[in-house]
């Protein structure tokens, strides 16, 4: 029998916000432990939370940016169970009422456009950080209280490398947004996996498996290739599969039981009582959709589509947002959208990469490259001249029509002056200048690097290969 | 509602305490007597009842993303029983 895998998402990413979600206490990784913490984010009895503006503003923009819906209510509710990360003996999280609902994402998988649709995407707070020791645990509370968006997916992936691909597509998607950093060393990013499979053509889903607290979409991808053959092995061998949670072991690579269903945690969410429901009004909202910004995939279609350029060299300008819009200005009104993509790309970027430098440090704007790109279309200026141009823009900023008069790096397309070049180097030159005559033309050559170097490498080198066929051929 | 209604056990377990067989059946025939006296809602017609999701008529209340002194790691572990490295200590954790 052939199966196939359901494969669903749950995503928690921390939001990019200097505070916590209920407090003042920086959001900042690397701390000393417990040194930004209050008796707010340790739980101490009779504080009062209140919720981060921006956690709440980033959330809804979120919303936007994976096409949900933004509810006009939603609410915090507590999350109760005991564990020493969760110093309160609950989590806020947003159970019923969430603050977005219903979206997709698109990205690219293989060849193809493929859709994933989010159920929600809801705001909670994150726990401290357990470490573990020979005898005891150490429990850090630094992350405790950071705003921590949980985005679910629906069951829509049906392989480990859509997961990935997914994955990868949701984590470009909040960097864009400046929502979150995803920063996947400083664990801002974690997943839980949920897992079934079921025969082809069956429409009811087999019993879930969740795998909890992946923190690297390779990670996921390799529990998932785990975890699948598992499932389907069993069921072909006869077996059952019960609901648990399972955890991945990396090293081992492989899953393993954590907690069955009959031991799992019954959370009894109710509202939390100190916090006051959210109303997002339109006006509020309406600042929220002015930081909406577009999404990778589309500009990566636009740049194909206007600019004509290949795949690769959009996916360099969806890289790097900065360089892309650099691009989109030095284009502006040319026609040779093609050549400036290289000059930025093979030139530019490598050129920033090696000084370290931002594109905002630089000394010249994207109309010089746009300049730099039409002196050389037109043959004012060799390739080679080009470079050298680029070269001395870089170093010192100015234009490419003034770096080329000041060093006379115009090149000679003037017929009178290259048949003279031309004339002197067959002249000088009899033994090879017969050999072409004789019809071995890769002589050419030589007598066109003679010329090359008499003119200081000046000369049109087209026209001096032009001029010296037919003088000896013509 | 009678203490058969629901597990005391199974409520205790929740609580994390442990119970005496004698606590579970007093606490548990309280616990059905508050339950009761709970259930008396259920007598209302709330069907056109918006449910309410806070007693006070607020919403939207926010604070802005601004980062405010925290207190210091001594003073952060002064209730706690066992420390080091300023980590709080806590048994094992083997899940």
């Amino acid at each position: 029998m052939e199966y196939e895998a359901v494969i669903g998402l749950e995503t928690h990413c921390q939001l990019k916000t200097k505070s916590k979600m209920f407090c003042g206490c920086a959001n900042e990784f690397g701390a000393d432990p417990n040194t930004n913490v209050c008796p707010v984010c340790l739980g101490m009895p009779g504080v009062l939370p209140v919720p981060n503006e921006l956690a709440l503003q980033l959330t809804a923009l979120t919303g936007y940016l994976l096409n949900c819906e933004v509810p006009e209510f939603a609410k915090f509710d507590r999350k109760n169970y005991f564990y020493p990360d969760v110093c309160k003996d609950y989590q806020i999280t947003q159970f019923d009422f969430p603050s977005t609902t219903t979206g997709y994402v698109d990205f690219e998988f293989g060849s193809k456009i493929e859709r994933v649709r989010i159920t929600r995407a809801h705001l909670e707070e994150d726990v401290g950080k357990n470490n573990h020791f020979d005898q005891h645990s150490g429990v850090d509370f630094n992350r405790a209280g950071v705003p921590l968006l949980e985005i679910v997916s629906e069951p829509d992936i049906s392989s480990a490398d859509m997961a990935y691909d997914y994955l990868n597509a949701l984590k470009d998607i909040l960097i864009y947004g400046g929502i979150s950093d995803c920063d996947m060393e400083k664990g801002m990013v974690r997943c839980d996996v949920n897992i079934s499979v079921r025969p082809k053509g069956v429409t009811e889903l087999g019993t879930k498996v969740e795998i909890k607290n992946m923190n690297t979409f390779s990670g996921v991808r390799r529990a998932i290739n785990y975890e699948v053959p598992r499932q389907i092995e069993t069921l072909e061998s006869g077996g059952t599969l019960v609901q648990e949670t399972r955890r991945w072991d990396d090293d081992a690579g492989m899953t393993e039981t954590m907690r069955s269903k009959e031991h799992a945690h019954d959370y009894r969410y109710f509202p939390e009582p100190d916090l006051m429901p959210l109303r997002p009004s339109e006006a509020w909202l309406e600042e929220v959709r002015k930081h909406v910004v577009e999404l990778p995939l589309a500009r990566k279609q636009r740049f194909i589509q206007d600019y004509n350029i290949p795949a690769q060299d959009a996916e360099v300008f969806v890289g790097n947002v900065s360089l892309g819009d650099f691009f989109e200005k030095a284009v502006d009104g040319s026609k040779n959208a093609k050549t400036i993509a290289n000059w930025v790309i093979n030139n530019l970027q490598a050129r920033l990469v090696e000084s370290e430098l931002t594109i905002d440090e630089l000394k010249f704007g994207p109309e010089a490259i746009r300049e730099l790109v039409e002196i050389i279309d037109v043959g004012e200026i060799s390739n080679k001249g080009g470079q050298e141009v680029f070269t001395e823009l870089f170093n010192n900023g100015g234009s490419p029509k003034a770096i080329v008069d000041a060093r006379g790096l115009a090149q000679v397309s003037d017929s009178g002056e290259l048949d003279k070049w031309c004339r002197d180097a067959i002249d000088a030159n009899p033994g090879p200048a017969d050999d072409v005559r004789n019809g071995r033309e890769n002589a050419i050559n030589f007598l066109k690097g003679q010329v090359m170097k008499a003119s200081r490498g000046k000369a049109n080198p087209q026209m001096v290969g032009e001029t010296l066929f037919k003088l000896l051929k013509g | 509602m009678s203490n058969s209604d629901f597990d005391i056990k199974y409520v205790a377990n929740l609580a994390r305490i442990r119970l005496t067989s004698d606590q579970e059946a007093r606490l548990g025939s309280q616990l059905g007597d508050i339950l009761g006296y709970i259930k008396k809602l259920e007598e209302l017609d709330i069907s056109n009842v918006e449910p309410m999701a806070h007693a006070v008529p607020l919403h939207n209340v926010m604070r802005a993303d601004q980062v405010q002194p925290s207190i210091t790691n001594e003073e952060a572990l002064a209730n706690a029983p066992k420390t080091a490295n300023g980590l709080f200590i806590v048994p094992k954790i083997v899940e």
